[in-house]
């Protein structure tokens, strides 16, 4: 069974990031770029489907600019057998991504797509339950446990009040959460194998998608930021000074 | 034209988010609607109807739609969507799940996690989390959006009127069935309503140290408790405590973080809190940086001494 995960080009979580002066953006001109953290969740979650003999091919697919060959890269070094970039100079919003996926799961025909719940970038958590809409599939989010049997996905999801099971029948869309599954480190002969493993680029005309976006920025700002206050010296005081400055004891 | 409100409930009562984004949809100007899209729940339809400020309810009852299933919830508000100019679903793990369903059939954008409404069509939202705010403008005949609770007053659970009307309920997508529920059982206050919130992180140690100092302190002041996704990782609490960008973003009066170092992330869930205090022996941890109330000390003698003093 062919499983299809898709990974983002986004700036390192590490990383704070700055509002550019004219409020256009955020400077992300020199910063250090990585694979979406919950992205890693999944390439990882595939390929152990893939090493524990469920899964037959892990295809990584990235949509962006030419850069996000290195993310791909980095899909590969953990594990997936072959990349597909989608490539476009153009912001690409999340209903485009979704159209985008689409489209090569109509090619690819995979059994299981598996996303990260959401980028850390924009923060949408949007793009496997547009894809899912669009493919007419059913879907899981928040996976917190994935087990793939008798043409079922059975999803453990992470949700507000506990935990809750579904039962989704192949082929299905599945976004994950944080504690799937610790992701591995990317060795050097990995990095160096992945280097013969072949990346497929492609535009969204080669797939009859339009991707221009119909969501506007206006401007980004800052948030209101916090000021931080003077220290308290010791635990009576900070009774004191809830209890009679701030009032909310 | 109306905007539709996508209630969470649990058949029987409506979950607060929905009360912050009935607040949301006012702010677009029109009448708002609420869609209850349940099993057995008329007395949730009737919750809906005391709403303050709601015109009307439409309620779609069936088999189908009492766990809450991303395809069929969906299908019912697409069922009903005509009319509407704005679809509006709380930002939790129901509204995360549907609403994007529901924007990709109607082939038009979601704005995620609205904080504010500044027109009919332009929305502020935070990105990076909460690193920057975005102000975005719909260029969509539906806009189909998620409400951050903590960016809206809630409206006033009762003091409504509205007629309740019965739709038809869609028939099940077939592809997926709900398994079962483990929910997290507490007498305490729900994490993303509470009042006073009492969090803590990786400096607690342990999972039992978590419960041992943690838990007396939230029981004293009424308060949920909250936790940092390290503490959440390490396993010293579920996953349901997490605050942050990607677990809960809570904004109480009062949010007392302990052992926590105040990563990005975390910071994310819970700046818009009140008033914050900090218990931290480390004097440089970034999460004095937004306290209100820094206390530079170690958490295992300033927590007990704390409750005495309450």
């Amino acid at each position: 069974m062919k499983i299809l995960v898709a990974v983002k080009r986004v700036v390192d979580y590490n990383v704070k990031v700055r509002v550019k002066a004219d409020g256009s953006g955020v400077d992300i001109a020199n910063a250090k770029m990585s694979m979406n953290p919950f992205d890693e969740i999944a390439v990882e979650e595939a390929v152990r489907l893939k090493e524990q003999g469920i899964a037959t091919e892990v295809v990584a697919v990235s949509c962006g600019v030419a850069a996000c060959q290195e993310t791909l890269r980095t899909a590969m070094a953990m594990g997936a057998d072959r990349g597909i970039l989608v490539e476009t100079d153009e912001a690409l919003q999340p209903l485009a991504v979704a159209k985008l996926l689409k489209a090569l799961a109509d090619r690819e025909q995979p059994r299981l797509m598996l996303l990260g719940k959401q980028a850390i970038d924009d923060d949408a958590n949007q793009t496997g339950q547009m894809l899912a809409a669009l493919a007419d599939l059913p879907q899981a989010t928040f996976a917190g446990r994935v087990e793939l049997r008798d043409g079922e996905a059975v999803v453990t999801r992470e949700v507000d009040k506990g935990v809750e099971t579904v039962v989704l029948s192949l082929p299905a869309v599945v976004t994950v959460d944080l504690r799937l599954n610790a992701p591995r480190f990317v060795t050097l002969p990995n990095v160096m194998k992945a280097r013969k493993k072949t990346i497929e680029v492609v535009k969204p005309d080669d797939l009859g998608v339009q991707v221009g976006s119909r969501l506007r920025t206006i401007r980004v700002t800052e948030p209101r930021s916090r000021t931080a206050a003077a220290r308290v010296p010791d635990v009576a005081t900070l009774v004191d000074r809830l209890r009679n400055e701030a009032k909310v004891l | 034209m109306a905007a539709l409100v996508v209630a969470e409930h649990d058949n029987v009562s409506i979950g607060p988010a929905t009360l912050s984004t009935v607040a949301a949809a006012a702010a677009c100007g029109g009448e708002v609607h609420v869609l209850v899209a349940g099993s057995g729940a008329d007395e949730a339809a009737r919750a809906a109807s005391r709403i303050a400020g709601v015109a009307r309810v439409l309620h779609a009852d069936a088999p189908c739609l009492a766990d809450g299933l991303a395809e069929n919830v969906a299908a019912q508000v697409l069922a009903v969507a005509s009319g509407y100019g704005h679809i509006l679903f709380p930002a939790n793990a129901g509204g995360k799940s549907v609403a994007p369903r529901v924007a990709a059939k109607l082939d038009v954008s979601q704005v995620s996690d609205i904080v504010r409404v500044e027109s009919a069509d332009t929305f502020e939202r935070p990105i990076y989390a909460g690193n920057a705010l975005a102000l975005v403008q719909s260029g969509d005949p539906v806009k189909v959006i998620t409400v951050r609770a903590t960016g809206f007053d809630p409206v006033a659970e009762t003091g409504g009127d509205a007629s309740i009307e019965s739709i038809p309920a869609v028939s099940g997508h077939g592809k997926s069935r709900f398994a079962g529920r483990e929910i997290s059982s507490s007498d305490r206050p729900d994490l993303a309503a509470a009042k006073i919130v009492v969090s803590g992180g990786r400096g607690l140690g342990s999972a039992d140290r978590f419960r041992e100092i943690i838990g007396p302190l939230a029981d004293k002041l009424g308060a949920a408790i909250g936790a940092s996704r390290a503490a959440v990782d390490a396993g010293y609490a579920p996953h349901d405590l997490q605050v942050g960008q990607t677990g809960k973003v809570v904004a109480p009066q009062l949010y007392i973080a302990t052992g926590i170092s105040g990563a990005i992330q975390h910071l994310a869930g819970m700046k818009d809190s009140k008033v914050i205090v900090a218990i931290n022996k480390d004097g440089e941890a970034p999460i004095f940086g937004v306290a209100d109330y820094g206390l530079e000390a170690d958490l295992f003698e300033a927590v007990p001494e704390l409750l005495t003093r309450l």
